[in-house]
Order: C-alpha cells, then sequence, then structure tokens
C-alpha cells in the first residue's frame, strides 16, 4: 500500500501520510467515539443532574428554579433519611459475604473432593438476571413456601416463624440473605483468582518445611490477597449505600425496605420529581466521593506499609534462601545420619 | 500438645484427630453452602412442573407426582418469550461487537500513543466507574428522551455500548504484554497503524477479547433496569423484562412463573456450563481494574 519512504522523507509527502500524520489520524479516529460517547451517557447527564437538582421539575413540562429547597427536602422527608440508616443492613452483609468468601476460597484453592462442582453451586446465582432473582425469593419466602418449607422439616413449627417480607424487624435481614446469596459466589472466585495468582513456589516451600493448612493460610494466602482484601473491604462503605437490586426486586422497596436508591427511582420516575431525586444522587454521589477519597488516602498509607512489609519479606526469604542453601548440605547429611 | 504438634509435623498426611475433624468440617460446611446456594433454585425447578392444583396442595419441595412439561410451553407464550429472546439476541450481538470494537481501538490508542490527553482520558473513565449506574439514569432519562432514543433497540444498544470501563482496563492491560516491536517491525514492513490494530494485535488479543464477550455477554443479558426504563413496549421487552409479565394477574401461579424463571435463566446456565473457565478468569480479571 504504502511505501517505506514515507517515514524516512516526512517532509515531503502531506502531513497525513507521514508517521506522525498517521498516529494523529488513528488517535483521533480510535478515541472520538468512545470519548464521545462516554461524555454524552456520563459527563453530561451528571452535569445535567446537578442543574436539575436546582429545579422543581418533570421529565416534560416548565422547570422552576428553587434553589436548595431539593437538598432541604432529603432531610426533613422521613422516607429519604430513615432510608440511608438501611445501608448499615448491607455493610452488615457485605462483611459476612466477605469471610465467608474468603473462607470457601481458600478451602477451595486447595485440594478438594468435587471442588469444581462446589464452586460451580456457589457461583452460579451470580449469573441470575435481576427479575428472575425477585421471583425465585419472592417464591422462597412466601409464607409456607420454600423456607418455611425447609425449617419446618427440622422441627421448627410454622407458627413460630415470622413472615419474612412484611415483619419489619426480619425483612431487611432477609433481603440481605438474598443479595449474599447472589453476589458471594463472585466474591469467592475473585479471592480463588489472586490467591492462584500467588507463586506457586511459596507453597512447595512451605510444604518442605511441613506447613499445615492452617499456617499457609496464615503466612501465604492472606499476604497473597491482602490488595484486594482490603479493596473489598473499603467497597463495603460505597456499595452498601448504593444497595438496590434486592429490595427493588423483591419487595419494591415496601414494609420499610427501600433504600436510598430504591426511594430515588420511585421519586424519579414514578411521581416524577425529577429535581427531587437529582437532589438525592447529587447528594449520595457525594458521600461516595468522599469515601472514595478517605480511601485513597488509606490506601497510599496502607500501601507504603504494605510494600515495606513486602521487602522485608524479600529479604527474609532471600535470608531463608541462603541460609537454606548453605545449611543444606550439612543438613542433609544430618538428616541421612 | 507439643509432642502431638511435633508428630503432625513429622508425618503430616497421616490422619490425626485435628485433621479429621477439619475435614469433616470442610465438607460439612461445603455442603451446606451448596444446599443453600441451590436450593431456591431447585425448588423453582420442582414447582415449574407441577399443575396447578398440585402445586397448590402439596409440599413446595415434594417431586411432582405428574412432570408437567407444558407449563414451559404455556410460560414461554404467555410472556411472549419467544420476541424476547429474538430482542436479547439483537442487542448481544450489537452491544458486544461495538463495545468489542470501540474498546479495542480505544486501547490500542491510550496504550501505544503518547498524546495530548491521554491521560485525561483514562481519567475521565476511571471517574467514570465510581457513578453508580442507577443514579445516572435520573438525567439520562432526559437526555434519552431528548435525544428520541426511547422504546428504540437501536437506542438502549448504544447506550450500553458507551458505558463499558471493565474492559477498557483489561484492554489496556493486555497491550501492555504486546511487545512495541511488534508494531515496528510491521511498520518497517510499510503497514500502517489501522492494519497493525486489525491484522497483528487484534488477533493477539483474543483471550481478552473472549473474556470481555462473556462478561459484557452476561451483564448485557441480564441487565433489566435500563432496559424497562427505555424499552418500555412490549414488543421490544428483553428476556429478563418479559418475565415482568408474571407480575399482576398472573402473581400467584407460581408454577408459570418458576417455568419463566427457569427458561430466562437456561442459556445463562448452559455458556456456565460451556465455559466456566473463562468466566472464572474474566471475573478475577475484571477486578484488576480495582
Amino acid at each position: 500500500m504504502m511505501s517505506g519512504m514515507t517515514t524516512t522523507e516526512p517532509t515531503k509527502k502531506s502531513f497525513w501520510k507521514s508517521r506522525r500524520g498517521q498516529q494523529v489520524a488513528v488517535i483521533i479516529a480510535f478515541t472520538v467515539i468512545p470519548v464521545f460517547l462516554l461524555l454524552l451517557f456520563t459527563y453530561f447527564p451528571f452535569a445535567e443532574m446537578v442543574k436539575f437538582s436546582f429545579y422543581k421539575m418533570r421529565y416534560v413540562g416548565k422547570r422552576v428554579f428553587v434553589g436548595w429547597a431539593n437538598y432541604k427536602e432529603l432531610f426533613t422527608r422521613d422516607d429519604i433519611s430513615g432510608s440511608l440508616i438501611l445501608c448499615l443492613y448491607y455493610m452488615v452483609g457485605a462483611i459476612v459475604q466477605t469471610f465467608l468468601a474468603l473462607y470457601f476460597a481458600s478451602i477451595l484453592s486447595m485440594k478438594v473432593k468435587c471442588g469444581k462442582l462446589f464452586k460451580g453451586c456457589i457461583f452460579f446465582p451470580y449469573l441470575i438476571n435481576g427479575i428472575a432473582i425477585g421471583f425465585i425469593f419472592k417464591f422462597f419466602y412466601t409464607r409456607g413456601y420454600v423456607l418455611d418449607t425447609v425449617l419446618h422439616a427440622f422441627g421448627i413449627p410454622l407458627s413460630s416463624l415470622p413472615y419474612w417480607l412484611k415483619d419489619k424487624a426480619i425483612n431487611n435481614w432477609s433481603l440481605v440473605y438474598s443479595s449474599v446469596w447472589r453476589y458471594m459466589g463472585q466474591n469467592m472466585v475473585l479471592f480463588i483468582g489472586s490467591i492462584m495468582s500467588i507463586d506457586s513456589s511459596l507453597y512447595e516451600a512451605a510444604a518442605l518445611d511441613g506447613a499445615n493448612g492452617w499456617q499457609k493460610f496464615k503466612y501465604i494466602i492472606l499476604p497473597g490477597i491482602k490488595t484486594i482484601f482490603t479493596l473489598n473491604i473499603i467497597l463495603f462503605i460505597t456499595g452498601s449505600l448504593s444497595a438496590f437490586e434486592a429490595p427493588y426486586v423483591i419487595t419494591g422497596g415496601n414494609n420499610g425496605t427501600g433504600t436510598f436508591f430504591v426511594i430515588m427511582d420511585k421519586v424519579a420516575h414514578t411521581s416524577q420529581k425529577v429535581g427531587l431525586a437529582s437532589a438525592m444522587a447529587v447528594f449520595l454521589l457525594c458521600i461516595i466521593f468522599l469515601a472514595t477519597i478517605l480511601q485513597k488516602i488509606f490506601f497510599k498509607y496502607f500501601f507504603r506499609n504494605a510494600n515495606a512489609d513486602d521487602e522485608s519479606l524479600e529479604a527474609k526469604k532471600e535470608k531463608k534462601k541462603a541460609a537454606k542453601a548453605s545449611a543444606g548440605i550439612a543438613r542433609k547429611g544430618g538428616m541421612q545420619a | 500438645m507439643t509432642a502431638k504438634t511435633a508428630s503432625s509435623y513429622k508425618i503430616k498426611h497421616q490422619y490425626s484427630a485435628g485433621f479429621i475433624v477439619w475435614t469433616i468440617f470442610k465438607y460439612f460446611t461445603l455442603i451446606l453452602v451448596s444446599f443453600t446456594s441451590v436450593l431456591p433454585i431447585v425448588s423453582c425447578v420442582i414447582t415449574a412442573f407441577k399443575s396447578k392444583t398440585e402445586y397448590q396442595n402439596t409440599n413446595v419441595m415434594q417431586l411432582p407426582t405428574v412432570w408437567k412439561f407444558s407449563n414451559f410451553a404455556e410460560a414461554f407464550k404467555m410472556a411472549n418469550m419467544g420476541r424476547a429472546f429474538l430482542n436479547s439476541l439483537i442487542i448481544l450481538i450489537f452491544v458486544i461487537i461495538g463495545s468489542i470494537l470501540l474498546g479495542t481501538s480505544l486501547a490500542f490508542a491510550l496504550n501505544r500513543f503518547k498524546f495530548v490527553g491521554n491521560g485525561l482520558i483514562r481519567n475521565l473513565f476511571t471517574f467514570a466507574a465510581l457513578l453508580p449506574g442507577i443514579a445516572m439514569q435520573v438525567s439520562t432519562y432526559s437526555i434519552m428522551s431528548s435525544l428520541h432514543l426511547i422504546n428504540h433497540l437501536y437506542g438502549y444498544n448504544i447506550l450500553m455500548m458507551g458505558t463499558d470501563v471493565i474492559s477498557i482496563y483489561i484492554f489496556i492491560q493486555y497491550y501492555e504484554n504486546l511487545p512495541i516491536s511488534l508494531d515496528e517491525s510491521a511498520i518497517l514492513d510499510g503497514t500502517n497503524y489501522f492494519q497493525i490494530y486489525w491484522h497483528i494485535l487484534l488477533p493477539l488479543l483474543k483471550p481478552a477479547i473472549v473474556t470481555c464477550i462473556i462478561l459484557k455477554g452476561a451483564n448485557t443479558y441480564n441487565e433489566y433496569y435500563c432496559a424497562h426504563l427505555y424499552l418500555q413496549k412490549p414488543e421490544l421487552c428483553t428476556v429478563a423484562i418479559s418475565l415482568y409479565t408474571f407480575t399482576g394477574p398472573m402473581g400467584n401461579q407460581y408454577n408459570y412463573i418458576c417455568a419463566g424463571v427457569i427458561i430466562s435463566l437456561l442459556p445463562a446456565l448452559i455458556v456456565f456450563l460451556l465455559c466456566q473457565d473463562q468466566i472464572y478468569n474474566g471475573i478475577a480479571a475484571g477486578a484488576v481494574k480495582g
């Protein structure tokens, strides 16, 4: 197609045929569409949302500037301010989920019979669509159906069981359970992935040293997945603040299960108070940014320490190797004797 | 105690009491969690095969006396799932091809060239990942409606294509492992950059592309929130949305609902059984973005 001379004689050819010109053409061609879509569907809506939050408006019709009134309403409406507290349930759920995931990940990354089957069973819920999850758990929790039947089989009388989705003392836990059920497997697969990426020679060395499972977990697995584990813990905050799916598809946010985003969805798309909904979204985004900045600071501090740890670990390993190498011959001789 | 640990060190794979207790505990927890994972789905499968009278009068976990396969055909017809599967398939094809092309080309430009705005574009994408999608729909909805993209499959396709941050990360990472010397020798042979991207690097990117097809495919197939906002006409509904038919007047016919649910998750199950390992790898790769 092109003569090989273009690169050696760029000045004589036109700019677009020169190497730099081609680069510019490719850069423009390859970035314009994705960046345009990003701006159109992320940053432009974001700016619009901030603007909307100062108006009293619907999607169609006239808009009235109201200043901070929408933000004030956030704290005066009971359903909105009350819904923020629900994130505590989801935070607890996320903590339990992470520890369960870590436990099963470390078991399943060692040798286990039928490991693949167990892994598949635990993971599969992650691949089910949200609406199906909604039906499955409505069915699961309905009076006299799945959960009640199973508990009854274990000898718990039906009369002592609560209405899982109606009783306000328990319904949020029921929803949190469904969310743990759905995401624990994905979490576990993440952990297994990072456990698998640990240098396998460490395990061999540990086996030579006679380490048992617990020691392997404590000294090899735990340090190896520290990063992703911390990341997960920190994501709890943002994740539980924006909890949405479980209440949206299972209870529709009724009976005191409406999390912040479920209420926001209702405000925006059912009662069409777009201004108020935008204020809610902006408010939560501010909290999420704040949490993210804190997490960045924390991470910086944490990683500096972690790196220091790694270095010293590395140094220790080196020392150990050297010591082993020097002592190796002597020890072998000793053992044989 | 000390003697015991010492002996367990020497014969580490022998059956000490602790080892046996641990093994029993390990398998007990594994079986328990697998049981709880599968229970809601299994109960659904059982109910999907029951007739109305049988499902109303028998225990949920009791196997049906007569296996009614016709429930599935009935549910399929009720929710108009043929149309829904067609819509989902069209969406999947367009969204996957679109986002793979956009993602690989953008990642190519970002990874291979230094230019003003490279860092800015990366940061824009990173920051966008922080914004929860559901919150953004409050104002995206008004933009979609002023662009007349609501109730058109292409509108939904464009929206789903444009917002994929994870695959761009995966692609950039993968490009980093492909040496620049490949490009340079190709340039000496007289190929241009577009040909390098299309003929040389894209084939090498295959593992990353497979990962992204699976991740993006699963997300797109299961997406319901935007679909129900932007595809409100019944003839445009996706598989997930078609399940909504079962709310309202049919809200209590759980044998049909369960059949519909099972139909909707069959494709996911088949893909899962066929390429488990790629899915696991994809999940792990998607997390690296941090």
